[in-house]
């Protein structure tokens, strides 16, 4: 999927070239990673959060937990972020209500799309990636663009360190690359703690030449225990 | 009550200050099976009667839950107050969103009840007919208030309403001074002595009636048949270790699937739209 909106960025000094005018968006950096396993999921981010060349904070989570086996984490504009994470609570306690038990990460999935594609003309700019246990409790992972086409696949990255990040999970994962056709949609045969070690290797690379990334990973696993969280401290320049 | 001359309109006063129709609302309100409400310093608990309209049919969802910190018990026509949980979750919902706090239970309440008195001042609508005790807790404690289709509201310490709920309150009267440092086992059972009075003569088991359980730590939840069976056999047999072992039970057999804290917001609601008998009324 390709990004189809291309906004600008907030500038961060006075602006001498003419045409320049507010942008209702900023890019508050960041990447965001998760991959599938056969019965777990984990899903890890960075915590730097950033505006131009500054650094806004060091200790900023874009991971989101939205059902008990669903987390969301997202990259971009972390105001549309939250804005998006609300949203999705909301319609979250409203569907509970309504049918009794809580949304499938299948379910999910397809409502994040909708949601993404009501602001078709004014996006949320958000990168998401959504990962969790589906129904059969096997590790699913949903990658989006900011206006909602999403695919199922057994790994992803999204943000500014998405390129430095994809190739090496292609690399290592030893699943299906969802660049291959016919689309399948298969978990990495590594085990959980593998997958961790393979996260914490990815983002400590990425960190090293996006500027964008660092100060920490937050990761976090899936399974049927449960959900559980790591930290891990990455460079701070 | 005998026909008066001014009960065709909601609008029509009688010549003696009265407003009929909403005055036979909360005649629907009686004629419903019985719901009663009672808090201590740390829980409110709500029980209700349930009566199925025969025996083939399942008997009507009279509890709802409205959001992690409220609940509701009803008792009337309950396709209203169905109407009603529907606009007291979205309230808090939507509070939740704009705030990210729970909506305080008294706000809530107000809320309804001046939605309710709009029904009473239109020519083209009706009183609800149905009346709500709920449940909540904010940041000013345990919370029991009653809304009736007149449009007021009161808060209480004990309370019930529908019909032979007199027998339930003349127990409540007698106890209620002692309910405020009750333990949440001792707060169900006299919610269950309650229930029993109003019952009379039938037998008190899991199958005629319900109870959910509000407190400071512990989100809504309505009690699954096993855990009430657990209560109840408690009552008959009034022993003490019964009591504890209830404690233990309960966290097992919670009636409802929680969320984690970790995004905050509403756990799982009970009551499915659309369920139960064709009966207006319970």
């Amino acid at each position: 999927m390709s990004m189809v909106f291309a906004p600008r960025m907030a500038e961060a000094a006075p602006s001498s070239h003419a045409g320049a005018s507010w942008s209702p968006y900023d890019n508050n950096g960041g990447t965001c990673v998760a991959i599938a396993g056969a019965d777990y999921c984990v899903i890890a981010a960075d915590t730097r959060m950033s505006t131009g060349f500054s650094i806004l904070t060091r200790d900023y989570s874009k991971i989101h937990q939205i059902t008990e086996k669903c987390v969301l984490a997202s990259s971009g504009f972390q105001a549309d972020v939250r804005s998006l994470q609300k949203n999705l609570d909301a319609r979250h306690q409203i569907y509970q209500h309504q049918h009794n038990k809580q949304m499938s990460c299948p379910a999910m999935a397809q409502l994040l799309s909708n949601t993404l594609y009501y602001k078709r003309f004014f996006p949320y700019y958000a990168f998401n990636v959504l990962g969790g246990l589906d129904n059969e409790g096997k590790g699913c992972v949903y990658t989006y663009d900011a206006v909602g086409s999403y695919e199922r696949s057994g790994y992803s990255s999204q943000g500014s360190g998405q390129t430095l990040i994809m190739p090496v999970l292609d690399n290592q994962l030893k699943s299906a690359s969802p660049l291959v056709l016919p689309p399948r949609e298969s978990s990495t045969p590594l085990t959980e703690n593998e997958a961790v070690d393979l996260i914490k290797d990815t983002f400590a690379s990425a960190a090293e030449r996006d500027i964008y990334t660092g100060d920490g990973v937050e990761i976090v696993i899936i399974n049927k225990d449960g959900i559980r969280r790591e930290t891990m401290p990455l460079k701070r320049d | 009550m005998f026909r008066n001359q001014y009960d065709t309109d909601v609008t029509t006063w009688s010549p003696a200050g009265r407003l009929h129709q909403v005055e036979y609302a909360m005649e629907a309100v009686k004629q419903g099976s019985a719901a009663i409400g009672l808090r201590s310093k740390t829980h409110v608990v709500l029980a209700t009667v349930n009566k199925a309209s025969s025996e083939l049919s399942s008997y009507q969802k009279k509890l709802f839950k409205i959001d992690n910190h409220i609940g509701i018990a009803m008792a009337g026509l309950t396709a209203d107050g169905r109407v009603l949980s529907r606009y007291m979750r979205s309230e808090c919902v939507t509070h939740n969103f704009v705030y990210e706090s729970p909506l305080p239970v008294g706000r809530l309440v107000v809320q309804v009840a001046d939605k309710a008195q709009v029904c009473t001042q239109r020519s083209w609508k009706r009183p609800y007919g149905v009346g709500l005790l709920v449940a909540g807790l904010d940041e000013t404690g345990p919370h029991l208030y009653q809304n009736c289709p007149s449009g007021n509201y009161f808060e209480f310490h004990a309370f019930a309403i529908g019909s032979r709920s007199q027998a339930a309150k003349t127990y409540l009267e007698r106890k209620f001074e002692s309910f405020m440092d009750c333990s949440k086992v001792e707060l169900v059972r006299h919610a269950l002595h309650a229930v029993k009075e109003s019952l009379q003569e039938e037998e008190l088991s899991s199958a005629n009636c319900g109870v959910a359980i509000v407190g400071i730590g512990e989100p809504f939840v309505i009690l699954d048949s096993k855990s009430l069976q657990a209560y109840i056999d408690s009552l008959e047999e009034g022993k003490n270790d019964q009591a504890a072992k209830l404690e233990v039970e309960e966290e097992g057999n919670a009636a409802v699937i929680e969320r984690q804290d970790i995004s905050g917001g509403a756990g799982v609601g009970v009551g499915a739209e659309g369920e139960g008998p064709t009966d207006m009324e319970t």
